[in-house]
């Protein structure tokens, strides 16, 4: 790297959080250097300082938090002792950013090319029509199909790919020196992810801008980045080239996370039950909305003739992209979405069948895990309380519900004592941990897991991970499991359904179907998985 | 109790709760101060404030205590904005709770009965229920409740609405929970705190149409309130202004010091807005 002029330069950066936070600096003697032409990936947990960091490059802090030591060295110049009007000068024009949510990060009132537009009339000043062209030049160049409609487009009428694409031509407008991507693809599908980080290495290549790439997943650090820095809780633990990084980390906390990530290869098949506990056939829902009297009414089939099967004790998953239906189908297996045609056998009875009513009385046959801890907890239950409500509306005394509820809490490898806590006193993965105690509470037969470690950090991941593979060893359990994430599908899977715009397409044994795919759009899902040689290669 | 914290950080808060506090009690040492019947005659009319230490704050037209009145209207005041708003926070918690929860027909059939009642001025509704009704204690602080109610209904539905879809809801579904369950044991607590907060609103405005009721003599006279007394003071307004503006004072500061608690307990309660 060093043909090239160093762009930025992190000299011992320290920032301090406002009293009453966890830890009292956010980031401390934080040093990296990023040259030209190169993409520095800066990875990290949720919590270690990454954000924070992209934020006080930009002096974009938080009104208490505030930078108490160190230099940001810009092109000569720190940044920490520039003026609001400097700083102003050097955002967009020196330095851009892009998001992790193009659809809060654009405007929603204004068209993409008027946004766009916006980037040269504050730094430029060129005329009306040379900023067209430009305009128009940028969005060809991020690849947006027909520029010219997409620049009279509002941004609830993009894709989220297409967005997170006009979001990348806004930050290269003035051709930056430095681009800060925070977390640019973590909202994104993974064929689109795969397409933006190409996008992102042949701009940078060809412009030879500096980008800092934030981002958690160690799959991506391995598909774009030329150097790599790991932090935690605030502090570079160890920074080095990709190769070196990934292939040999120093650190042992660079090796945990290296490890948490789920290898691409499905584990030996375990022998399969041969009657199966749950039969579902030609399983079909359809969003009607809007119109009057049938005119003008959207029709959406969110799930087209789905039919699988579940043998006993086995996990079936199922992989798709957002919008392929997989949430769909997993709530009308639990009846939480009523279907439209289809049955779905569990255990002789017709689930598809029962009205509501009956749905409710026996519902302790199966049981949920939803993707959000935070979301999926009744912020104002104490933990016992909330692991205890499903016997307790099933008629159990509450004494004794409570009572189990703590044995529960040993189960899912929390502490029973933490009963007494209330949601918001434990992190994300405890939280995933009090959810699947609540679903076990009431000794299901199938379990239906809606993306439950998708909001989770990959060490936490691994072992939420883990702790499933070995209760439904434990219990017998069946599951059903919903993910976009094949490494994941890949780690706990027994059967494997692929589902693409409200079908399956492709399903079977894991082992097949990730080391053979037959349809193409498997493949494609396969072939975009980011670092899939580093995934496929490394061992845990 | 991190929610009291916050709220005794705020000065205006705690201002807000000590007005408040020295109205309760001043309704509470009404009788103890002023054993007689405040209706009663105590001595010549129209004395004024602090020239005679028998009266206080002098006396009215017809020569009772104001002194006495104001003590013993703190009481009728605080009972009508306290029961009227309960009322009102009840049926607003019911049927907004109902519609936002149930959706479709509910909700429709629901929210066109609350907006007949927000299309017509509360004040005008309320002077054709009295009208109807007559005007004695009871049938005002009701007929106040029935007025206050379609905007803490419309508040709740929101909360609801946002609140139903959410995963711990869905989550409570699949446990087997029955509606009214999931209704009031699951959705309602999360979604009573900007209720409450509203609340405080709905009991200053209480308040306010008791005493503009009274001021139009049309609230029960057989009782001191605030609102009577300025009614009465209106006949001599150009010259002893004090009778109608001591009453006036007191509702300015029982009102202020509603709002004052009310904004204390929002930043209290949703400290995330706070500072924004």
């Amino acid at each position: 790297m060093s043909e090239h002029e160093t762009i930025l330069s992190l000299d011992r950066l320290s920032v301090r959080l406002p009293g009453g936070a966890d830890r009292t600096h956010a980031l401390r003697d934080v040093s990296l250097e990023i040259a030209s032409n190169e993409i520095v990936c800066v990875v990290g947990e949720s919590g270690s300082g990454k954000s924070m960091m992209a934020n006080a490059v930009m002096r974009l802090l938080p009104n208490e938090v505030t930078i108490d030591d160190g230099r940001i060295m810009f092109e000569g110049r720190d940044l920490c002792a520039a003026s609001m009007a400097e700083m102003r000068e050097v955002r967009g024009d020196g330095i851009a950013m892009i998001f992790q949510e193009p659809m809060t990060a654009l405007n929603p009132l204004r068209t993409i090319g008027d946004q766009i537009a916006e980037m040269f009339s504050i730094h430029t000043d060129l005329s009306k029509s040379e900023i067209n062209t430009r305009v128009l030049a940028l969005l060809a160049d991020v690849r947006i199909p027909d520029s010219k409609v997409a620049a009279k487009a509002y941004p609830h009428e993009l894709s989220g790919g297409q967005r997170q694409r006009a979001m990348i031509a806004m930050a290269l407008a003035l051709d930056p020196k430095l681009l800060i991507a925070d977390e640019p693809t973590t909202a994104l599908d993974v064929t689109t992810q795969a397409q933006i980080l190409k996008l992102i290495r042949d701009l940078q290549q060809r412009r030879k801008t500096a980008v800092m790439f934030i981002t958690h997943d160690f799959g991506v650090v391995a598909e774009i980045a030329d150097r790599v820095v790991v932090m935690q809780h605030g502090v570079i633990v160890e920074q080095g080239t990709a190769t070196e990084v990934l292939h040999h980390p120093q650190h042992a906390y660079t090796r945990q996370l290296i490890a948490a990530v789920p290898p691409l290869k499905a584990p030996p098949p375990r022998a399969l039950a041969a009657d199966n506990i749950l039969t579902i056939s030609d399983v079909s829902k359809t969003y009607r909305t809007g119109g009057f009297l049938g005119r003008g009414a959207r029709v959406t089939p969110a799930v087209k003739n789905v039919s699988l099967t579940l043998p006993r004790g086995a996990t079936l998953g199922i992989v798709g992209e957002s919008g392929s239906g997989k949430s769909t189908l997993a709530r009308c297996i639990v009846r939480l979405i009523d279907p439209d045609t289809g049955s779905i056998v569990l255990d002789g009875n017709d689930w598809a069948k029962m009205s509501r009513e009956e749905v409710r009385r026996e519902t302790q046959h199966i049981q949920m895990v939803f993707q959000d801890p935070f979301a999926s907890l009744n912020p104002r239950r104490k933990a016992a309380e909330l692991v205890a409500q499903g016997p307790i509306v099933h008629g159990a005394p509450r004494a004794k519900a409570i009572a189990d509820a703590k044995a529960l809490f040993a189960l899912v490898g929390l502490d029973p004592s933490a009963g007494d806590r209330y949601p918001h006193e434990f992190s994300g993965g405890q939280r995933q941990r009090i959810g699947l105690a609540r679903a076990l509470a009431l000794k299901p037969d199938v379990l239906v897991a809606d993306e439950p470690v998708s909001a989770l950090d990959v060490s936490v991941q691994a072992q939420v991970l883990k702790l499933l593979a070995e209760l439904r060893q434990q219990l017998g359990l069946s599951i059903v499991f919903i993910t976009h994430d094949l490494r994941v599908a890949a780690q706990i899977c027994d059967l494997v359904a692929v589902m693409k715009d409200g079908a399956v397409v492709e399903h079977g044994l894991a082992g097949e179907v990730f080391g053979n795919p037959q349809h193409p759009y498997t493949r494609a899902l396969l072939d975009s998985i980011p670092g899939g040689a580093f995934a496929r290669e490394h061992k845990v | 109790m991190d929610a009291v914290k916050r709220y005794f950080r705020s000065p205006a808060a705690v201002a807000g709760l000590i007005l408040l506090v020295i109205v309760i009690a001043m309704a509470i040492s009404a009788g103890w101060f002023y054993p007689r019947d405040p209706l009663a005659l105590a001595g010549r009319p129209l004395v004024w404030p602090f020239s005679n230490p028998r009266f206080l704050l002098g006396t009215d037209n017809s020569g009772r205590d104001i002194a006495a009145q104001i003590f013993y209207g703190a009481r009728i005041s605080l009972l009508i904005g306290g029961v009227a708003t309960a009322i009102a926070i009840l049926i607003g918690i019911l049927v907004g709770a109902f519609a936002g929860y149930y959706g479709g027909w509910v909700d429709n059939v629901l929210m066109r009965i609350t907006e007949a009642f927000q299309t017509l001025p509360n004040f005008v509704l309320l002077l054709v229920l009295v009208a109807v009704f007559g005007s004695t204690l009871t049938t005002v602080t009701i007929a106040v409740g029935v007025v206050s109610w379609p905007a803490p209904a419309r508040l709740t539905r929101a909360e609801f609405l946002s609140l139903r879809n959410r995963e711990f809801v869905q989550a409570g579904r699949t446990l087997g929970m029955k509606n009214i369950q999931l209704i009031f044991r699951e959705i309602l607590p999360n979604a009573l705190p900007p209720v409450i907060v509203y609340a405080s609103v709905v009991m200053a405005v209480a308040i306010l149409l008791e005493s503009a009721l009274a001021f139009l003599r049309l609230s029960d006279p057989n009782v001191a309130s605030w609102g009577n007394l300025i009614g009465l003071g209106r006949d001599v307004l150009r010259v002893q202004w004090y009778v109608s503006a001591i009453p006036g004072i007191a509702i300015l500061v029982t009102v202020l010091a509603v709002s004052l608690v009310g904004q204390g307990l929002n930043d209290a309660l949703n400290p995330r807005l706070k500072g924004r």
